[in-house]
């Protein structure tokens, strides 16, 4: 590219002349390929896994999830306490709480720090479908979500279930098990997955983790300090769907004994995350970028 | 081919851009014009979908920015320093731009050795200086191998070396065919480096002409004469139908380039001249002349058109930022 010039002249060459005539253009030797979602499902997975925000989020996720579940499992073990017919999986859930901030922290990280940087104009001058890029970003954040809180959450109920044999803890069924790895960990990816939308909505990263810590504890939170009779029932509204307490559901230790059961949390962030998903696109497609 | 068809731009009430239209043909390089503000880069973000217009319409081959399956290779831009990740290296930076566009891999490759950043393609960006910035920012743009070419403000802040570099990457890259489209707020970057330009103020269009007609049109060749013998100087010139065109300043005036004419004059009546020296507007004066006009606030009767910025008269808005940025550049 660093041939030497000649010297370029002052007039106009002859495009002025040449009107009607085809245009000398440029044609590239590189193979003109369409492109699609799989293009920038493999954009973003190099974008995901090439930041070490990503490696740092992961990590600390991973070492809480494991490093309690198993400190719970080692002290309860070595205690001569006695489960008494409880499922050994509950004592997963502590860990799960604490590493869901960094999954929250990740996803919003996914969208909003490309704002931060600037990143999003050349994202987006190289796929003007702007749709397609929120999308692949999902796609790939939840995937990357799922799998690390499906491998971590695993791992810990095995280690679990072996060390707590001796304690009186009931052998999980395989209803139990599910909810206790696959469950929750989709209901952990879909609370990623929500935090991804409201960073792109919010567009700053350190406002929209503020505010999905605060969906993650304001209610929980709030509900401890309602003591007025009248506010009884906003106050167990408050406790049974705040996310603490639905990911409790899920090793089937709810706090109450009405509210969500069962599959129910999965149901509600699945909606919870399609709304706000649907707000996301729809501002992407309006605003500027 | 870039066309514009009455783009408009407005954030609230401030009118950014303002019914451009014009052309960027293919082959030659055509400057964008502007001070700071003008509008340059709303235009620019225009064009690459980024912002959307107000009104009117940007069509690049006859095509929406979001109708290109392929923009990378279609067009690539520069459009500001350090528009990425700082925590991210080079290599994946582009790597990840060019799989979202199905480029081979090899391609990243080729594009940092082009911009001579090989030696440093698995740093992370951030701490690139600005020079190192501006050639990842252009390997982005290079890496579709595009037809198109934009750059805003590519030498901003860029060492002698670097700006001799891009000047001539960007006469290859049209030389080869390809349609370059470069902003700048200097008029002397522009007259080194375009052969069209397209000049705006204030988000409208002010020109749209070849570099050769703007400068033919836009400055102005006189001779400045100072002589003791004033008003025998007056008749001479007169006498010889000679128009005097600043007859009240302290140095006449004359228009053309005709020093030796006025002296040959001078010299048969006997006339002492202190100073007889032709001058030549340059082209920043051109366009500040162009720019001043537009922008209406500079009544500047009675002073060579350069003069005009430096000299605004009080009371004035200060709607003149454009003669400091001049004299900066």
């Amino acid at each position: 590219m660093s041939t030497p010039q000649h010297p370029m002249p002052q007039a106009a060459p002859e495009w002025q002349g040449a009107s009607g005539s085809p245009y000398p253009t440029y044609t590239s030797p590189i193979p003109v390929v369409r492109t699609n979602l799989v293009h920038a499902i493999a954009s973003e997975w190099t974008k995901i896994k090439s930041v070490r925000s990503t490696i740092w989020t992961l990590g600390v996720f991973v070492l809480l999830v494991v490093g309690i579940g198993l400190l719970t499992a080692g002290v309860v073990a070595s205690s001569s306490s006695d489960l008494a017919g409880e499922s050994p999986l509950s004592l997963g859930f502590f860990g799960l709480l604490l590493g869901s901030m960094c999954v929250i922290t990740l996803g919003v990280l996914t969208t909003a720090t490309e704002y931060g940087t600037g990143m999003i104009r050349t994202t987006m001058t190289a796929c003007p479908s702007r749709g397609r890029v929120l999308a692949a970003k999902a796609i790939v954040f939840f995937l990357v979500a799922f799998v690390v809180t499906l491998v971590s959450s695993t791992l810990v109920a095995l280690a679990q279930v072996t060390m707590l044999e001796g304690n009186g803890a009931a052998n999980p069924t395989g209803e139990e098990w599910l909810k206790a790895t696959v469950g929750v960990s989709l209901y952990i990816a879909l609370l990623g997955l929500l935090s991804l939308a409201v960073g792109s909505v919010i567009r700053h990263s350190a406002g929209a983790i503020t505010i999905m810590i605060g969906v993650l504890l304001a209610p929980l939170v709030m509900a401890l300090f309602m003591f007025s009779d009248s506010l009884r029932r906003v106050q167990e509204a408050l406790f049974e769907y705040s996310i603490p307490n639905q990911m409790s559901i899920f090793y089937a230790n709810s706090l109450s004994d009405s509210g969500p059961s069962g599959w129910d949390p999965l149901w509600i962030a699945l909606g919870v995350a399609a709304a706000v998903f649907a707000g996301a696109f729809a501002l992407l497609e309006r605003r500027d970028v | 081919m870039i066309e514009l068809e009455g783009l408009t731009k407005r954030y609230g009430e401030k009118v950014a851009v303002n019914n451009l239209s014009f052309t960027v043909r293919p082959g030659i390089i055509t400057g964008f014009l502007g001070p700071n503000g003008a509008g340059k880069s709303t235009t620019m973000r225009m064009v690459l979908g980024l912002d959307r217009p107000t009104s009117g319409d940007v069509r690049i081959d006859g095509k929406h920015y979001d109708q290109l399956k392929d923009p990378l290779t279609y067009i690539g831009a520069l459009l500001e320093a350090k528009a990425w990740h700082g925590g991210r290296s080079a290599y994946n930076h582009l790597l990840c731009l060019a799989q979202s566009n199905g480029i081979p891999a090899s391609r990243v490759r080729e594009v940092l050795d082009t911009v001579g950043l090989t030696a440093v393609a698995r740093k992370k960006t951030k701490g690139f200086s600005l020079g190192m910035g501006q050639r990842l920012g252009i390997a982005g743009a290079l890496l579709g191998d595009p037809r198109m070419l934009m750059f805003d403000e590519p030498v901003n802040g860029l060492d002698p070396e670097g700006i001799h570099w891009i000047r001539n990457l960007m006469k290859t890259l049209a030389a080869q065919g390809r349609t370059v489209f470069v902003s700048s707020h200097l008029m002397s970057e522009m007259a080194l480096t375009a052969d069209h330009l397209v000049v705006i103020g204030q988000g409208r269009l002010l020109a749209d002409t070849s570099m050769a007609e703007f400068i033919a049109e836009n400055s102005r060749s006189y001779v400045r004469i100072r002589t003791p013998q004033r008003e025998q100087l007056l008749d001479a010139l007169q006498g010889a139908g000679i128009k005097v065109a600043e007859p009240g300043a302290e140095a006449l005036e004359v228009d053309g380039d005709i020093a030796q004419a006025v002296g040959e004059l001078a010299a048969r009546h006997q006339i002492v001249l202190h100073e007889l020296s032709p001058q030549r507007a340059s082209l920043e004066e051109a366009f500040m002349q162009l720019t001043a006009e537009s922008v209406e606030y500079h009544a500047h009767d009675g002073q060579p058109p350069g003069a005009a910025p430096g000299q605004q008269q009080p009371g004035q808005p200060p709607q003149q930022p454009w003669g400091s940025d001049w004299k900066r550049g």
